[in-house]
């Protein structure tokens, strides 16, 4: 009984304590005239909980490492310059805010992924309103959890992939929101490995190396308004399941391997409301099942859609396909996805009964799509008059292309 | 050789082939815009038209004014007038008109209907450039079809053989031989072929700015050079120049050499 009381006592303590302590958080204020003039050796002198003040400046610092819960935040954009020596900021404890702050200048390696930011280990973090430039890697989350990711820039300046760095990377990461961060001039610009349950929003990738957004092995995660321009490839989602990708824009990736969005290995996977906007191809699909497309519109791309094999029960409803020069292409004679409800810009068909459904199917796939798939060099004759009468005579009857890929019911009306 | 240019052109101004021609584009335009009222589709839509249409008419008409005008040729022939003129002027006439009754068909109902507001300008005077060309160049090609052939049904077979040949057989022979050939490189083989015939080269040259998305599909250094640069859309340009030359100086070698 004695030893209980005593034990209820030292807990009582402690919690005081603990309370005196958060009660009591100090703010200890950084600049180079005061007398703390380092962030590395203020975070050493703090308390958990306490909050850093980061006056305008700059601190020429690397490798700073924060190992307790702190508040750590930059008025009027305090720079910290790596000087290219290494890491910046190191996170290896819980419940630690990064705000406002302009890291420039990371080191570049080729044995260590160094970045402007790295969190290791840790939960309930937030990164908000940063400034990050000259950089190697931006955001590195490792092992990390429960934190947000909010309104950052990231502008890099890579120029080959073997040297650069991503924007945004989580590496076996769950339930994180990344949201309205603006990412440019990465390799990717947010990449997800082994991560799991990250909310992706509001965010704007552009001008990146490869792929503005990134997906390995990651299950069940949700991107929403997204927008995705001038990348390598707008997004490239591979062996994963479960991702939800609804109202994001993929506009202008060109070039010969450039796709809106690249599907590899994908299962079970919902596509809704997005727009693909002059892309080389939409979204270019290999190894994908049981993939939902939905109220999507594409907009005057190279090939809207590309299946490259592999491809079963998948289902494209409510689609719009306006002016792409190629609908959609496929590579076999099999076909087991179903097309429906689509409207179709180069639909020729009538509707006699006026029930705003087309009487004729529309069959997507132009036999010269095939022939651009055997003889690449043929895309010279796009348009022409004699691939138009073949295609034609394809479409009445057709030979090349499996006869049941057809939308049965296309749309009379574009889809508001 | 203005003089004679004029009159070719007023005569061809106030016949009723050209109103016909006119109206014909007037009508397309507005039909076009009524039923999509997008600028920018109804400008894919009339470039099928274009690369078709243009040539096959540039065909016909130049040869049918070269055939109807010969007694007043006869008779111009007569006078104390350089020949090279007088089939220049002839040439210059009708290849004028007709393009004025394309511009001016086209033009109106794209001017009313919003052109100069819509960001689709560019496409749409680089659709009538073309359009110019290929009238100019067909109009060549039929003349020297008709000053070679006395008899009228033979010149008007030639004519519409010609059309008929470059407009859907060249592609044709060019889409089989890529095939046949797929094992070797063939981007500048084709690129060649392209240029080779102006109607291809005109279909390129509008692609270049419609579909370009599409031609850089293709993984060849030479094509992402050719569409992925200005040097694509120069180098078409500087071809269609010298097929409208081609024709006029094979018209003036012909008219010259001719024994009337």
């Amino acid at each position: 009984m004695k030893l209980d009381v005593q034990h209820i006592k030292r807990i009582l303590g402690f919690a005081f304590l603990m309370g005196f302590q958060i009660g009591l958080a100090n703010t200890w204020t950084v600049c180079s005239t005061c007398e703390n003039s380092s962030i590395k050796e203020t975070i050493l002198r703090a308390a958990p909980y306490d909050t850093l003040l980061i006056e305008k400046g700059t601190y020429k610092e690397f490798e700073i490492l924060v190992d307790k819960p702190l508040v750590i935040k930059g008025i009027d954009y305090p720079i910290v310059d790596g000087e290219k020596k290494g890491e910046i900021f190191r996170i290896t404890s819980d419940d630690v805010t990064l705000d406002g702050l302009f890291v420039i200048n990371v080191g570049v390696s080729y044995t260590k992924d160094n970045a402007a930011i790295r969190v290791v280990q840790s939960k309930n973090f937030l990164i908000q309103n940063m400034v990050l430039e000259q950089l190697f890697f931006g955001i590195y989350l490792e092992k990390s959890s429960h934190g947000k990711v909010y309104h950052n820039r990231i502008i890099g300046e890579a120029v080959d992939e073997y040297n650069s760095g991503n924007g945004i990377q989580l590496w076996y990461s769950s339930d994180i929101e990344v949201a309205k961060n603006h990412v440019q001039g990465t390799r990717d610009g947010i990449y997800l490995e082994f991560s799991d349950r990250i909310t992706i929003s509001d965010n704007v990738s552009m001008n990146n190396l490869r792929y503005g957004l990134h997906f390995m092995f990651s299950n069940h995660d949700v991107y929403t308004r997204n927008t995705f321009e001038n990348n390598g490839a707008g997004v490239a989602v591979m062996f994963s399941k479960f991702i939800t990708m609804k109202n994001n824009t993929f506009r202008k990736n060109w070039g010969t391997a450039a796709y809106g969005m690249l599907l590899k290995e994908i299962t079970d996977a919902e596509i809704v409301g997005n727009i693909f906007e002059e892309n080389t191809i939409g979204i270019n699909i290999e190894g994908s099942n049981r993939i939902k497309y939905a109220d999507n519109d594409f907009i005057s791309n190279g090939w809207a859609i590309r299946v490259v094999g592999a491809c079963y029960t998948n289902s494209f409803k409510g689609n719009n396909f306006l002016y792409n020069s190629f609908d959609i292409s496929y590579n076999s004679k099999l076909n087991d996805n179903v097309f429906e409800g689509n409207f179709w810009s180069s639909y020729t068909g009538y509707d006699l009964d006026k029930d705003g459904v087309g009487d004729v199917p529309y069959r997507p796939v132009k036999l010269f799509s095939y022939v651009v798939n055997r003889t690449p060099e043929t895309i010279v004759l796009l348009r022409s008059l004699f691939m138009d009468i073949i295609d034609f005579s394809e479409r009445v009857s057709p030979v090349f292309t499996p006869d049941n890929l057809k939308d049965a019911q296309p749309l009379m009306k574009i889809r508001p | 050789m203005l003089k004679i240019l004029k009159y070719s052109f007023y005569d061809l101004i106030r016949s009723r082939w050209s109103y016909v021609y006119f109206l014909f584009y007037l009508a397309l335009g507005f039909v076009l815009l009524f039923l999509n009222n997008d600028v920018s589709k109804a400008v894919i839509t009339l470039m099928n038209v274009i690369i078709v249409l243009i040539p096959l008419i540039g065909t016909i008409f130049g040869v049918m004014y070269y055939y109807n005008s010969r007694e007043f040729t006869e008779l111009l022939l007569a006078q104390p007038i350089k020949r090279s003129s007088i089939f220049m002027g002839q040439y210059f006439g009708v290849a004028g008109s007709l393009t004025l009754s394309l511009v001016l068909g086209l033009g109106i109902p794209f001017v009313l209907y919003g052109l100069l507001r819509s960001n689709a300008i560019f496409d749409f005077s680089l659709l009538l450039i073309t359009g110019a060309f290929l009238t100019f160049i067909f109009v060549g090609l039929s003349f020297v079809i008709a000053i070679s052939n006395e008899n009228k049904i033979k010149g008007f077979g030639y004519a519409v053989l010609l059309w008929l040949f470059l407009a859907v057989v060249y592609d044709g022979l060019f889409l089989m031989s890529l095939i046949v050939f797929e094992e070797y490189p063939l981007d500048t083989f084709s690129l060649v072929a392209t240029a080779l015939n102006p109607i291809d080269l005109s279909r390129i040259l509008i692609l270049l700015k419609l579909d370009i998305s599409a031609l850089l599909g293709y993984t060849g250094a030479i094509f992402k050079k050719f569409f992925g640069t200005d040097l694509g859309f120069l180098i078409s340009i500087v071809i269609l120049l010298l097929w409208t030359i081609l024709p006029i100086l094979g018209l003036r070698y012909k008219a010259g050499k001719k024994d009337f």
